[in-house]
């Protein structure tokens, strides 16, 4: 939206936002994936339309994607070959490439064989192959997308220290990220996106990790909706040392602990991408944890001895916990199935009568009753779920959960792709369940909605819990540089 | 493009009878290029199949077998897997109805050899599909690859046991030996006598009320709920707590049941003897009947009977055609499969334009 | 039990004759799984060029024309393959399924209006592709083991035998060492890589099912022409999955894949051997028991209880441009 901003050549420059700010979208355009609807892309002052990605990278524009794009049994040599490769034998250039890389890889220090398999490579190797393959291919400007969320501390000191070599070859580095210290660390000058506008560009040394977290989160809309006292109860959630690994060893969930009590809801704020999801899948049984003790009501949850989690979601359903998913189209519904239908997802062992039938007289009236209390629309039951607007699958979803009276509900993202209208339904629905007595774990990525619904914010960053804040300490500042991933100090 | 944007009376109706309609093209520009006319090889097609009662009991007589088959099918295909091997899941089931048969049918009336036959069929094609179904369930091995090796298999292991073990002695015939009067299905043409000699028996009558029970399991129980959700959505079954790989499993050993269970129309209905190759591509022809029918109830009846049609006319057809043999019709089964299960979204285009230009 | 019981020596010269079948439909398979394709059409592509190769040859009294006209049908079939797969994206699996089917029911019916002769093809007599008889096989005939090695293993067989075991190397040499293999491999493993790399996946998966077609009608050209020199109804007799199974068999790897070929070529040796032969301690194996043995070791390495399987990783999926 109207976006305009320019680089200078030869620097590291910054883009900083949280989700949806726009960042990757104008990095798309640049190289190539998507068309820009109006405005020009002027590099070294000569208007150019980009409109595939081989434009891009013939213009001497590399993106290092936050997916590599690698083929992992394929060798390094093979992969920045790919494309081109220089005539149809291979070996005729297999030589002189592999030369040209070990050159490559001296002069920025990137320590990777060129003759390594990538799927024998670690993650950050593998990120140093696809910067690697931009150099190869003579990137001027190379665009890196939140390159730091794979990589510990070390390997993200190596990446910068590549960074700055690269700056003084006279190349231009873009760099997308949400961490605050990143951009102090390296970047020259820094450009703060939100909601698809630019709000800032400033010189780095000129500006504060607290007026960059305040660009980037904005101020939050001041619409208090009514709730009870805070009033909690017994523990229903403890979390210790809470620990997740992938198949590779990357650690997903660093040592968590928190402790969640009946009529409150706990928000876990955070730019998405940083262990949320990873959180509400082990939580709501459709994943198992690497370590780490969770208890509910005392007592621990079913994952003892359990090989996958194959079927787990059910126990946990029986137990009264509740979960409304982020990703609710791949997840949440069944798209092809009508209303009525998944009003009883999940649930549907529950209400069969003795011959194992559903009766489907009673589920269509339920779900009547439901659609009119949820204010469903079109208020049809027999249509397919997927022809409902996000904001009317959302509600159906939600009153599903509801419906069962859990005493844990986990809710991710509540309100994404929903309209504002539902919006402050859903949020009143979630306040009158705490104030019945459900103790909620919300993550989502959108402050204001923290701001209207949490009684404590838990804040994590690269899979850890980097603070905790009472509603009362609510600060914009304080919680953008805690997403940044500064910890409380 | 996406055709679960489009509304319903397009995809269960409009789509796959311009589906069919395509295939049936194809097959009628063929017949055309062997020399004969398509109209008049339809004329002749109909009138053999449908508008004589005993063609038409034909008809019926080889529809109970697909019905069964078609089921099995089907009803692996709505948790998403795609069960080729019914052809050698009937064949075994053919096995463990005549083991059944030969040990009692000396001793027990027909009322109780008629459900044991059953059983021993249903179990034995159940056996035949369990390996399949557990090998995908645990080991992630491609169900399509694993039930062609087993209809392989089969056909190998029941020429051998066969030859070795059910020929009587001194018989050439490569089949068991004949089951006595007790053991045959009582022919419906005890009750109509306008159907004929024919082999037309109850089991159609089974395979109607299988029909119905396939119909209310999968519509209407929450088991069957849960089916549909594994196949529409795996992610979504999981997250609502379904057991993926005892779905898996359940669902392949009930498919395999329900083509042992075709053999019970052909081998107890007609033949009384287990011979080699009875089944003779009724299995695939259960393939072509769940995607033709989409795997609905009605569509399955339809299309079972669709098929037996093609069967019963083609036969009369190659008599009178000899450019027309029998063969032509396993080409039309192989066009139906393409353009109603590979092409299935051919015309969706077409369809959402003209949707939009009329809304 | 000697060495003329077993027949050793004609089994090894049954196993060479065997395996072309199976190699030049494997290698097909090879071409169109490694771009990510799945190919369970090979059978009906066999299939079909068979008829289409004997008839052609029978009709023209030249062998090669035949084998020209098979390999016109075998890539129509590919191509229309890889418009469901590709274009379409529907299902490949079913779209191979159809072609075997309509292929069994085509051919026969084709054959029969044609010839008259139920369903195949007159015999070609002498319209069939010359053998390679190897210099000096005459001469050697009488030394003892090196003149059978020489003039009946190594030397004797048809043309297309030696173009299917030259094919090998030209096939292990296209994929790992040519540009054209880099991409088709890309395309099989990671089809966003290769986009981003400014490849057209669909290009490349179009080329390779053209390859595949070409390739799978030698197998038919020489089922029908050279082993037969006829058509017969469903000759093929599920040599195109055996083909896939020798692939999956050799981990998709052109040396390894050649190999599950040759096994497979063995075993079909040994069962006609073996047929009536007392064996030490078990008797007689009955033929369609040894019959068998090719699908229980398919399942066996499905099961993954044999090497671990990897097959490529975007086999099947059809390609979506992700942004």
């Amino acid at each position: 939206m109207d976006v305009s901003f320019s680089i200078a050549k030869g620097s590291i420059h910054g883009l900083v936002g949280e989700n949806g700010a726009g960042k990757s979208t104008l990095m798309s355009i640049l190289y190539g994936y998507y068309r820009a609807d109006g405005g020009e892309i002027l590099l070294d002052g000569q208007a150019q339309h980009i409109r595939t990605s081989q434009e891009a990278i013939r213009l001497g524009i590399g993106m290092v994607h936050q997916h590599f794009m690698l083929v992992e049994n394929m060798t390094v040599l093979d992969n920045v070959m790919l494309g081109s490769e220089g005539g149809f034998r291979l070996a005729q250039h297999r030589a002189a490439v592999e030369k040209q890389l070990r050159e490559i890889c001296a002069r920025y220090r990137l320590d990777v064989d060129p003759l390594a398999t990538i799927h024998d490579l670690s993650v950050g190797a593998q990120q140093r192959v696809e910067i690697l393959k931009q150099i190869y291919r003579s990137a001027n400007i190379l665009i890196l997308d939140e390159p730091t969320a794979v990589l510990t501390a070390q390997e993200t000191q190596s990446l910068f220290e590549i960074l700055r070599l690269f700056k003084e070859q006279g190349k231009t580095i873009i760099l997308i990220t949400h961490k605050l210290q990143e951009i102090l660390d390296i970047t020259d000058t820094v450009t703060v996106m939100r909601g698809g506008r630019v709000i800032g560009a400033v010189p780095t040394a000129g500006t504060t990790k607290e007026e960059l977290a305040n660009m980037m989160v904005g101020r939050p809309v001041e619409n208090y909706l009514p709730r009870a006292p805070y009033n909690p109860g017994a523990p229903v959630l403890t979390v210790q040392n809470l620990e997740l690994s992938d198949d590779q060893g990357v650690r997903l969930l660093r040592d968590l602990n928190f402790t969640l009590r009946a009529g409150e809801i706990v928000a876990v704020a955070g730019v998405s991408g940083n262990g949320q999801s990873e959180l509400m899948e082990i939580l709501s049984g459709m994943r198992l944890p690497t370590s780490g003790k969770l208890d509910y009501l005392g007592k621990p949850l079913p994952f003892e001895g359990k090989s996958d989690a194959d079927g787990l979601p059910l126990a946990f359903r029986e137990l009264g916990i509740a979960h409304v998913p982020e990703d609710r189209l791949r997840d949440g519904v069944i798209k092809a199935f009508s209303v009525m239908h998944n009003t009883i997802f999940g649930y549907q062992d529950k209400l069969k009568n003795r011959w194992g039938l559903l009766d489907f007289k009673a589920i269509a009236k339920r779900c009547a009753e439901l659609m009119k209390t949820f204010d469903v629309r079109p208020n049809n039951h027999d249509l397919r779920i997927g022809l409902l607007s996000g904001g009317n699958q959302q509600k159906v979803v939600i009153a599903r959960e509801v419906l069962a009276q859990p005493k844990l509900m986990l809710v991710g993202q509540p309100t994404r792709g929903v309209d504002i209208g539902t919006i402050e339904s859903i949020h009143r629905q979630l306040l009158a369940l705490r104030d019945q007595g459900v103790a909620i774990l919300l993550v989502s990525v959108e402050l204001e909605e923290v701001r209207a619904l949490a009684d404590r914010i838990l804040v994590m960053c690269g899979g850890g819990i980097t603070g905790e804040l009472k509603i009362e300490e609510f600060d914009t500042t304080r919680i953008g540089l805690l997403m940044g991933g500064m910890h409380k100090s | 493009m996406n055709n679960q944007d489009l509304p319903r009376w397009a995809t269960a109706f409009v789509m796959p009878v311009l589906n069919l309609l395509s295939a049936l093209l194809v097959a009628a520009l063929v017949i055309y290029l062997l020399g004969e006319s398509p109209i008049e090889s339809l004329g002749i097609l109909v009138h053999s199949a449908v508008l004589n009662p005993e063609g038409l009991s034909y008809t019926l007589f080889y529809a109970s077998t697909f019905i069964f088959t078609g089921l099995a099918v089907s009803i692996a295909m709505q948790a998403g897997l795609f069960n080729i091997g019914a052809e050698g899941q009937m064949y075994f089931g053919g096995l463990g109805l005549t083991v059944a048969m030969l040990a009692f049918d000396n001793s027990l009336p027909w009322w109780l050899l008629i459900p044991i036959g059953m059983l021993g069929a249903a179990l034995f094609g159940a056996l035949w599909s369990f390996l399949p179904g557990y090998l995908q369930a645990k080991r992630g091995s491609h169900i399509v690859v694993t039930t062609i090796m087993f209809n392989f298999i089969a056909a190998s292991l029941m020429n051998f046991i066969i030859v070795k073990y059910l020929v009587p002695v001194g018989e050439q015939n490569p089949a068991s030996r004949a089951f006595a009067d007790a053991a045959a299905m009582p022919l419906l043409n005890q009750w109509f006598p306008i159907l004929g000699e024919t082999p037309f028996n109850i089991s159609f009558l089974i395979a109607i009320a299988a029909l119905v029970i396939y119909g209310v399991v999968v519509q209407r129980s929450a088991w069957g709920f849960k089916l549909r959700a594994t196949g529409l959505n795996q992610h979504a079954a999981h997250y609502a707590g379904i057991r993926i790989s005892k779905m898996i499993i359940t669902v392949m050993l009930i498919s395999g049941a329900l083509a042992g269970l075709g053999s019970v129309n052909s081998i107890m209905g007609s033949t009384h003897y287990l011979s080699l190759n009875f089944v003779n591509g009724a299995g695939f022809v259960g393939i072509a009947i769940a995607l033709m029918g989409r795997q609905h109830p009605l569509g399955i009846f339809l299309s079972a009977v669709l098929f037996g049609a093609l069967i019963q006319g083609g036969f009369d057809l190659s008599l009178e055609k000899p450019n027309i043999p029998t063969e032509t019709f396993i080409f039309i089964q192989g066009l139906i499969i393409l353009f109603c299960g590979a092409m299935e979204n051919f015309y969706a285009p077409a369809i959402a334009r003209l949707i939009k230009r009329k809304g | 039990m000697t060495f003329e019981d077993l027949h050793i020596a004609s089994v090894l010269v049954s196993t060479v004759r065997n395996a072309p079948l199976l190699i030049f439909a494997a290698m097909a398979g090879l071409f169109a799984e490694r771009s990510g394709v799945i190919d369970i059409g090979l059978e009906g592509k066999i299939l079909a060029s068979a008829f289409v190769s004997a008839a052609v040859a029978f009709a023209t009294k030249n062998p090669w024309y035949g084998v020209a006209a098979g390999m016109a049908v075998s890539v129509a079939l590919a191509m229309l393959q890889a418009y469901v797969a590709i274009s379409q994206k529907g299902n490949q699996l079913v779209a191979g399924i159809a072609i075997n089917i309509a292929m069994s029911g085509l051919t026969f019916v084709v054959a029969q209006y044609f010839f008259q002769q139920g369903g195949r093809t007159p015999d070609l007599g002498e319209a069939r592709l010359f053998d390679v008889i190897l210099p000096g096989s005459a001469a050697i005939e009488g030394v003892p083991f090196i003149g059978w090695l020489y003039a009946h293993l190594i030397g004797g067989h048809s043309v297309l035998v030696y173009l299917a075991f030259a094919l090998v190397p030209l096939v292990h040499w296209v994929i790992y060492h040519s540009r054209f293999g880099l991409r088709l491999r890309s395309c099989g493993e990671n089809p966003h890589a290769a986009d981003a790399a400014g490849i057209s996946v669909e290009r490349q998966r179009y080329l390779a099912m053209l390859i595949a077609g070409v390739l799978c009608s030698f197998s038919g050209a020489y089922l029908a022409i050279v082993q037969s020199g006829f058509f017969l109804r469903d000759m093929s007799a599920g040599a195109g999955y055996l083909a896939l199974t020798a692939m999956v068999f050799g981990n998709w790897r052109p040396f390894y894949t050649f190999l599950g070929c040759l096994m497979f070529a063995l075993f079909q040796a040994i069962q006609i051997q073996i047929e009536g032969v007392d064996l030490p301690v078990i008797g007689r194996i009955p033929g369609s028991l040894i019959q068998m043995v090719p699908y229980l070791v398919t399942v066996i390495v499905l099961a993954g209880l044999m090497a671990k399987s990897v097959a490529p990783k975007a086999l099947g999926t059809p390609f979506v441009k992700s942004r």
